[in-house]
C-alpha cells in the first residue's frame, strides 16, 4: 500500500523518464497481480501434487504403515512392498556421485575462474557445460555399452584385488551396479556444479584477491583463504543443485544400476533407486495396491528431497553466519 | 488507461484466435471418426501398421493409439476413457468384475519369448523346462553343471558362473516368461509366481529388450530373455526349448503359431488363455496372444460398428502384415472362433455384425 502513492509521487524524475502517460499506476497493479499469481500458482501446484500423492498413496499407507519404510521385500505378485532398499539406493548413489563430482567440479571451476589464461576460459566452460545438454538416455546407453564393460574388465578386478579386504569392493564384477550408477551420476552432475561454482567464484570481489596477494600470499593461499572462504555458501548451493539432480535422475541410473531391490555393502552389487522403480513398474502396475505403493514411493522421494534441501538450507545458513562473523 | 485498454484488446484478440483454432481442429475431427485406444507396447508396431493400412479400407475412421503399457490399457478401458484397450496379459476375474460392462478379449497376433545367452565360442545350446526354471531360481549356478551337460552332449561348457539378466521394467514379455516357468516348475510358482514384474530370486535387471540384451552381450556367462522379434532382428542366439510333447523346438514365427493351434482345442470361449507350454509336436512352448479389449455392449452405434469392422479386418486381411513385422499370425482355428465372438458384440442388444 505504501509503494502505491509514495514512490510514484515522490520520485518524479524516473517516472517522467520512463513513462509520460498516466497508465503507470494501472500497469503497476496489473504487474503486481500477475507476478503474485505466478508465485501463488507454483505454490498451489506443489500443494496439489502433495494432496494427490497422499490421497493416491493412502491404500498403501494404510496397508503397510511404517513397515513400508523399514522392510526390504518388493514382491508385486504377493503384494508385499517395502521401500528400504530403494531409499538406500537413492541416497547412496547420490552421495557417491557427489563424492566424485564435488572435488572434480569445484576444481574445474577454480581453474576456470582463477588459474586458466583468459582466452581459454569461454571455450572451455562452454565445452564443460555442453555435458549438461546430453539427454540422460544417451548417458544410459553409454553406461551400458562403454562404462559398464570397462568397469567389469578393468576397474572392478583392480579395485577388488587392491582393496578387496574392504566390504565396499567385494563380490563378482558385473559392471553394472551401484558403482556404475554413482559414476554416471557424477558425470551428469558435474557440469551443474562447475557452472554455478564458476559464477560464484567470479562474483568474489577482486579486492579480496588483491588484499591477499598484497599480504604476500601465494596463488594457492589466495584461492583458499580469500576466494573459497568468501564463496563458501555459494559453493554449497552449487553442490546442492547437483545433489538435487542426482536424487531425481531416473533414466540413466535405471539403465546401469542393475535394478535389484537389495541392500548390499558392496559398491559392485546391483541396487535400485526410488525414481527407477517408479519409471520401471508404473506402466504395467495393474492392481490398485501395487499402483498405490508406487505412488507412495513417489511421495517418499518428494519427502527425501525436501529433507535434503532443508538440511542444506540449514548448512548454508550456519556457514553464511560464520562468514559474516569473520567479516565483522 | 489507453495502454491497458490496448493490452486487454490484444489479449481479447489472442483468446479469440485460440478459441477459433480449437474450434477448427474440433470440427475437423468430428468429420472423421476418431477411435481412441491405449495399452500394450509389445504389439504397437503391428497396430500402427494396421491403423495406417485400414484408412485405405475405411477412410472415415482414424485411430489414436497410445502405447502406455498393458496396465494402463486395462485401467483406461475399465474407466471407459478409451474405445478399446490392449493388453499382453489376460485380465483377472477381479479386474473383469470391476469393469462397468462385460469385456471381450479379442486375440490379434502372437509373440514368443526366447532365452539369449553369451558364452565364449557361441555354442548352440538346448534347454529343458526344468533347466530354465532352476537357472532362473538360482539353483544352477555354473555353466558346466552336469545337468546342462546332460542336455547338451558334446558341447564344451566353461567353468563360469551364470549371471541371470531379467527385465527391470514391468512387461508383458516378463509375464510370458514367468508364466511359462510357473507352469513347468512348482517351486517357481510357489516362490515367485506370475506377474508383469516379480521378485526375482537372482540376477540383474535391464531396462527393455535392449537393456537385457545389452547386458547379456557385454557379460560372458550371462543369460536373459527377450522377445522373439527382437532376437531375430538383432541376430541373437535363440536356443531350442523342449516342449510338452518332448521335442526340442526352435523358436520361430511358425512354431509360435503352432503353439496357438495346439492350444486351440481346449481354448476357453473368452480367449483368456495362456499359451505357454501347450500340447502339439511343433509348438514352441513360450508363446502368447496379445489382446484387444472391447465392451460387449457398445455405447455408440457408429463407433461400435466401425470398431467391429476393424477387428474383423485385422484378424483376417490384417494378418498378412504380421510376418514383415515378425509377429506370428493367428492360426485359422482361432480366427474362426474370433469371428463367432465378434458377432456377439452388440449395440442396444442388436449385433453389430449381423449383416455378414
Amino acid at each position: 500500500m505504501v509503494q502505491e502513492g509514495g514512490t510514484a509521487e515522490g520520485l518524479s524524475l524516473p517516472r517522467f523518464a520512463l513513462s509520460t502517460r498516466t497508465a503507470g499506476r494501472w500497469g503497476d497493479q496489473l504487474f503486481r497481480l500477475l507476478v503474485r499469481a505466478s508465485a501463488l500458482a507454483l505454490l498451489l501446484i506443489v500443494l496439489g501434487m502433495v494432496v494427490v500423492m497422499v490421497r493416491a498413496a493412502f491404500p498403501s499407507i494404510k496397508a503397510f504403515g511404517w513397515r513400508f519404510l523399514f522392510t526390504s521385500t518388493w514382491d508385486p505378485v504377493a503384494q508385499h512392498f517395502g521401500a528400504l532398499p530403494l531409499i538406500y539406493g537413492t541416497i547412496v548413489s547420490s552421495l557417491l556421485a557427489l563424492l566424485i563430482a564435488v572435488p572434480l567440479g569445484i576444481g574445474a571451476a577454480i581453474y576456470l575462474s582463477e588459474v586458466a589464461p583468459p582466452w581459454i576460459r569461454p571455450p572451455l566452460s562452454f565445452l564443460m557445460e555442453l555435458l549438461a545438454a546430453i539427454p540422460s538416455v544417451v548417458y544410459g546407453l553409454w553406461g551400458i555399452f562403454v562404462l559398464a564393460p570397462w568397469l567389469r574388465t578393468q576397474v572392478q578386478p583392480a579395485l577388488g584385488s587392491a582393496l578387496g579386504f574392504l566390504p565396499l569392493f567385494q563380490g563378482p564384477p558385473y559392471g553394472v551396479g551401484m558403482l556404475a550408477a554413482g559414476l554416471i551420476l557424477a558425470i551428469m552432475v558435474v557440469p551443474f556444479i562447475i557452472a554455478v561454482s564458476r559464477e560464484v567464484l567470479l562474483a568474489v570481489p577482486d579486492s579480496q584477491r588483491e588484499a591477499a596477494l598484497a599480504l604476500g600470499a601465494t596463488r594457492w593461499e589466495t584461492t583458499r583463504l580469500a576466494v573459497l572462504r568468501y564463496a563458501r555458501s555459494g559453493l554449497i548451493g552449487a553442490i546442492l543443485l547437483g545433489l538435487g539432480r542426482a536424487l531425481g535422475e531416473t533414466m540413466a541410473v535405471t539403465m546401469v544400476i542393475g535394478n535389484r531391490a537389495e541392500i548390499s555393502a558392496s559398491l559392485f552389487a546391483p541396487g535400485y533407486t526410488m525414481a527407477s522403480m517408479i519409471a520401471n513398474e508404473f506402466a504395467e502396475a495393474t492392481s490398485d495396491l501395487y499402483l498405490s505403493a508406487l505412488i507412495e514411493v513417489g511421495l517418499l522421494l518428494f519427502v527425501v528431497t525436501v529433507i535434503v534441501n532443508a538440511l542444506a538450507r540449514l548448512l548454508v545458513w550456519s556457514v553464511g553466519g560464520a562468514v559474516k562473523e569473520v567479516r565483522e | 488507461m489507453k495502454e491497458v485498454q490496448g493490452l486487454y484488446k490484444r489479449l481479447g484478440v489472442i483468446v479469440a484466435v485460440l478459441l477459433l483454432a480449437v474450434g477448427y481442429t474440433g470440427g475437423s475431427v468430428s468429420a472423421q471418426m476418431l477411435m481412441n485406444g491405449a495399452g500394450a507396447t509389445f504389439p504397437y508396431p503391428i497396430y500402427s501398421k494396421w491403423f495406417d493400412e485400414y484408412t485405405k479400407v475405411d477412410p472415415s475412421v482414424r485411430f489414436n493409439y497410445q502405447s502406455i503399457g498393458s496396465g494402463g490399457g486395462i485401467r483406461q478401458i475399465t474407466e471407459r476413457t478409451v474405445d478399446f484397450g490392449a493388453s499382453d496379459g489376460p485380465m483377472t476375474d477381479e479386474q473383469l468384475k470391476s469393469a462397468p460392462g462385460e469385456l471381450f478379449h479379442i486375440p490379434t497376433v502372437m509373440g514368443a519369448v526366447v532365452a539369449t545367452y553369451n558364452l565364449p565360442g557361441d555354442p548352440k545350446l538346448r534347454f529343458t523346462p526344468d533347466l530354465l526354471a532352476d537357472i532362473f531360481l538360482g539353483k544352477i549356478t555354473k555353466w558346466n553343471d552336469p545337468r546342462i551337460k546332460d542336455v547338451n552332449p558334446g558341447v564344451s561348457l566353461p567353468d563360469q558362473p551364470i549371471l541371470v539378466v531379467h527385465r527391470s521394467d514391468g512387461s508383458g514379455t516378463t509375464y510370458i516368461w514367468v508364466d511359462y516357468l510357473s507352469k513347468v516348475s512348482k517351486e517357481w510358482e510357489q516362490k515367485v509366481g506370475r506377474g508383469t514384474s516379480v521378485n526375482w530370486p537372482v540376477g540383474l535387471g535391464g531396462k527393455g529388450n535392449e537393456g537385457v540384451s545389452g547386458q547379456v552381450k557385454s557379460t560372458p556367462g550371462a543369460i536373459g530373455y527377450v522377445e522373439l522379434a527382437y532376437a531375430i532382428k538383432n541376430n541373437l542366439p535363440a536356443p531350442m526349448v523342449r516342449n510338452q510333447a518332448g521335442k526340442f523346438v526352435q523358436p520361430s514365427i511358425q512354431t509360435t503359431t503352432a503353439a496357438a493351434a495346439g492350444a486351440a482345442k481346449n481354448m476357453p470361449s473368452d480367449f483368456r488363455v495362456s499359451l505357454t507350454n501347450p500340447p502339439g509336436e511343433d509348438a514352441y512352448p513360450i508363446a502368447s496372444f496379445t489382446w484387444l479389449l472391447v465392451y460387449k455392449n457398445q455405447a455408440d452405434q457408429a463407433k461400435g460398428q466401425a470398431l467391429v469392422k476393424f477387428l474383423w479386418w485385422a484378424t483376417r486381411e490384417g494378418q498378412k502384415y504380421t510376418s514383415d513385422l515378425l509377429y506370428a499370425p493367428l492360426p485359422p482355428q482361432v480366427v474362426s472362433r474370433v469371428e463367432a465372438k465378434l458377432k456377439q458384440i452388440t449395440y442396444e442388444g442388436k449385433p453389430l455384425l449381423a449383416a455378414r
